[in-house]
């Protein structure tokens, strides 16, 4: 191949302006792949819960956690089942995990009630499916929802495995005894969930449902920074054999729970 | 050329007044939906989809299906279909735009569509439905403008036209695709996450599309004076057999993995459909008479003397349009839902109002076939006295 | 003009139906009633100007500066900071770095936002999720 010094240079020079714009991007680029099966390990928060199940069970049909999340949220009470709001609750353990039971699974255990909530997933289908950005990760990990630009058209809620999600099928606020007035309601048409109390994140305090089992005495759920290795969070996940919802679907829930 | 549409014989005014009246009644009942909130419907936590995403995605079918009629004389020549395209890509308009009204009447704040296109999310399947929903209108409205325009004046159609034909057969295809990739995706709903279920939507697409033809086929011939041709509407029957037959198919492959593998979580959505789960059982008489009309019809059309005969051909064709109305319309979107992600059984049976938005959206497809189809009509009426 | 009765009738008609904002509302409303303002104690987070002028679009930026961006505290051009909230309860934020977000201070729905609204008829659906502020604390 034959060619003159002119092209030559031209070449070179395209050459080096390339390579070095890709120079920044190809680490980025190695890094978002992540090692298979592993979360990958980013700086800045990452907020994460755990759910004692044994610790909750010692204090035996109390609601504290969800009723204090349901009244600083405004969550409206519906006694239909068909109709209700809900961020948390509890479910039979057979329910929240369904591969985890059988015919021969001891005693106590498949009606065990757990508490369940939306899992702020690493992967959520819920976001990958939103088709207006209404429901999106933030950077420390929270699945929030932002109602005012959310069109009603509840794609979230099919894509969501764990059935954390709610719809507002009629206008809330007026089913709302007592409002609380440092936080707003919803209005019809709107799905909602938990958001991990991230108006509250926002002023340094703890989520109202770990504050409410701390409150109880039970301290069955604990919060913290899963990118923070000192946390309690962090230390105990370490420690404790610890599981997650589903995992096979490789939403990466950050809701672990002790059973 | 729209003068047509305002002139027309007292059986005409009384089709337009019907479906006129019931698409009133239908906007009404959305009126009081759109005061109310979704409480009106049947949907619920666990159901969250109902009857009005179970008619887009019947209906995304229909307006695909066009495309059977105009890949075989754009592409090969078929002259056959010389007469039956235009009533072919007049369905599809009147298709689209009721899917995208099933879409609109389905959301929760209607008023905030815009948000489809103030913020494009490509992640979002729905967004690339609504994509494809509006190129497949535009085509549609642009061919039939230039086409049907310039037959109307007896000139030969622009040349440039032939692109966007073509255009529309991929583009038909991927609207429905597009759709059935809303479902397949889905980690949460093993009923749904099948990769064969593209293929069975685009095959009951080219089933029913082609069987909702052929009854308007006949009913334009029996009415009017235009006569699509004995010819065309044998080849869509032959287009509706293969298609119905694909579909069966399919469905025998999914019942197939789902039986014999005997997995809980697969099986369980089939069970409620055709035998129920314990008290909840009200798709099962549906779903057997789905299958029993789509079976029976389709071995009519597989015996060439019953389909010759056009009295049969109209009978299975809408046996088969009914059959797929049920499996897709219904069905199909239901079961992804039962049970739930949590193990709850929870019913759905569509409510009064949502079936009467439901009619009011058919009224007006009904309403827009019934109009276009006059101004055709009247135009080769027109040319054929000149 | 042929049918001229029918025209200047359908004229008539037309004018009627078309300009009917106008004088129903003089005919039914207090045309000559101005908006008043309560006004509240203390410092706004923006000029009286800039507020009549912008302020829809500033809560358009503070609705996705909270919601979306996270970002929960507001610089005036004059330095001072304030929390970004449609909602109110009275606390000054994050460790004193922010002072008090706007129902804070404009308490009455009914004596502030309506005025104005109800005088040029627009319903803002801020309320259908935010609870208003009704003036009794």
């Amino acid at each position: 191949m034959s060619t003159n010094r002119r092209d030559f240079l031209k070449v070179a020079g395209c050459s080096l302006l390339g390579a070095g714009a890709l120079a920044p991007v190809a680490p980025r680029i190695a890094a978002a792949s992540g090692g298979h099966g592993e979360t990958a390990k980013r700086e800045g928060k990452r907020w994460a819960l755990i759910v004692d199940t044994k610790k909750c069970l010692e204090k035996g049909g109390c609601q504290a956690c969800a009723d204090a999340c349901h009244k600083v949220h405004n969550v409206p009470h519906i006694p239909d089942a068909k109709r209700e709001i809900k961020w948390l609750w509890k479910e039979p353990y057979k329910h929240a995990f369904p591969t985890q039971v059988h015919a021969f699974t001891e005693d106590g255990l498949k009606d065990k009630p757990v508490l369940v909530l939306c899992n702020h997933c690493e992967n959520p289908p819920c976001v990958k499916v939103c088709p207006t950005k209404a429901t999106f990760k933030r950077d420390d990990g929270v699945i929030t929802m932002d109602m005012h630009r959310c069109i009603g058209c509840r794609y979230c809620m099919a894509a969501c495995p764990y059935g954390s999600r709610s719809f507002n099928w009629k206008d809330p606020k007026p089913l709302v005894a007592q409002k609380d007035p440092t936080f707003p309601t919803r209005t019809k048409g709107v799905v909602e969930k938990c958001n991990f109390c991230a108006e509250r994140l926002a002023q340094g305090r703890a989520p109202a449902c770990v504050e409410a089992s701390q409150n109880t005495g039970c301290n069955a759920l604990m919060f913290g920074d899963l990118n923070d290795a000192s946390s309690g969070l962090a230390q105990t996940l370490k420690g404790r054999h610890n599981i997650r919802r589903k995992p096979f679907l490789g939403t990466e829930p950050h809701v672990f729970y002790l059973i | 050329m729209f003068e047509h549409a305002f002139k027309g014989s007292l059986r005409y005014w009384a089709l337009i007044f019907l479906f006129g009246g019931l698409f009133g009644v239908g906007f009404l009942t959305f009126l009081y939906q759109y005061m109310n909130g979704l409480q009106v419907t049947g949907m619920s936590r666990d159901v969250s989809w109902g009857l009005y995403i179970g008619q887009l995605t019947f209906f995304v079918g229909v307006a695909a299906s066009a495309v059977m009629v105009v890949l075989p004389y754009y592409l090969h020549n078929f002259k056959a279909f010389g007469r039956m395209t235009v009533l072919g890509e007049f369905v599809a308009i009147p298709a689209v735009l009721m899917c995208m009204l099933f879409v609109l009447v389905d959301l929760g704040q209607p008023a905030r569509m815009m948000n489809l296109f103030l913020h494009p999310t490509p992640n979002s399947m729905l967004f690339w439905d609504t994509v494809a929903l509006f190129g497949y209108l535009g085509l549609n409205i642009l061919i039939t403008w230039f086409v049907f325009g310039a037959e109307r004046k007896g000139v030969p159609a622009p040349r440039w036209i032939k692109f966007f034909i073509i255009l529309s057969v991929p583009w038909a295809f991927s609207i429905h695709t597009v759709t059935a990739f809303l479902y397949a995706g889905l980690g949460a709903r093993p009923f749904w996450m099948t990769a064969v279920l593209a293929p069975r939507f685009l095959a009951s697409a080219f089933a029913a599309g082609p069987s909702l033809l052929i009854l308007l086929a006949l009913i334009v011939r029996k009415f009017t004076t235009f006569d699509p041709g004995k010819e065309a509407i044998q080849q869509l029957g032959r287009i509706a057999t293969y298609a119905m037959a694909a579909n069966i198919f399919l469905v025998g492959m999914e019942l197939f993995t789902a039986l014999y593998s005997g997995i809980p979580e697969h099986l369980h959505h089939f069970e409620y459909l055709y035998v129920g789960l314990g008290e909840a059982d009200t798709l099962v008489p549906w779903m057997w008479t789905s299958a029993i009309l789509g079976v029976a019809a389709m071995v009519m059309l597989f015996v060439p003397s019953i389909r010759r005969n056009e009295t049969y051909l109209a009978w299975a064709a809408a046996m088969i349009f009914i059959s797929l109305w049920i499996d897709k319309g219904l069905g199909m979107v239901v079961a992804g839902y039962v049970p739930s992600p949590l193990g709850a059984v929870t019913e759905y049976w569509p409510t009064l109002p949502e079936w009467m938005i439901v009619f009011g959206i058919w009224a007006l497809g009904l309403l827009l076939i019934t109009v276009f189809y006059k101004i055709v009509i009247s135009v080769r009426e027109q040319a054929e006295q000149a | 003009m042929y049918d001229s009765g029918k025209v200047v009738t359908g004229i008539i008609v037309f004018v009627g139906v078309v300009t009917f904002p106008l004088w129903y509302s003089f005919a039914a409303g207090d045309p000559s009633r101005r908006p008043e303002l309560q006004k509240p104690q203390g410092q706004c987070v923006e000029s009286t100007d800039y507020m009549r002028a912008f302020h829809m679009d500033l809560l358009n930026q503070w609705r996705d500066d909270a919601v979306r961006e996270g970002k929960r505290v507001y610089a005036s051009p004059d330095g001072r900071k304030h929390w970004i909230s449609l909602s109110y309860d009275g606390q000054v934020h994050n460790n004193a770095v922010a002072s008090k977000s706007c129902m804070d201070c404009h308490s009455s729905k009914e004596k502030f936002c309506d005025e104005c609204h109800d005088y040029v008829g627009v319903t803002p659906y801020c309320w259908d999720c935010h609870i208003e502020p009704k003036g009794d604390r």
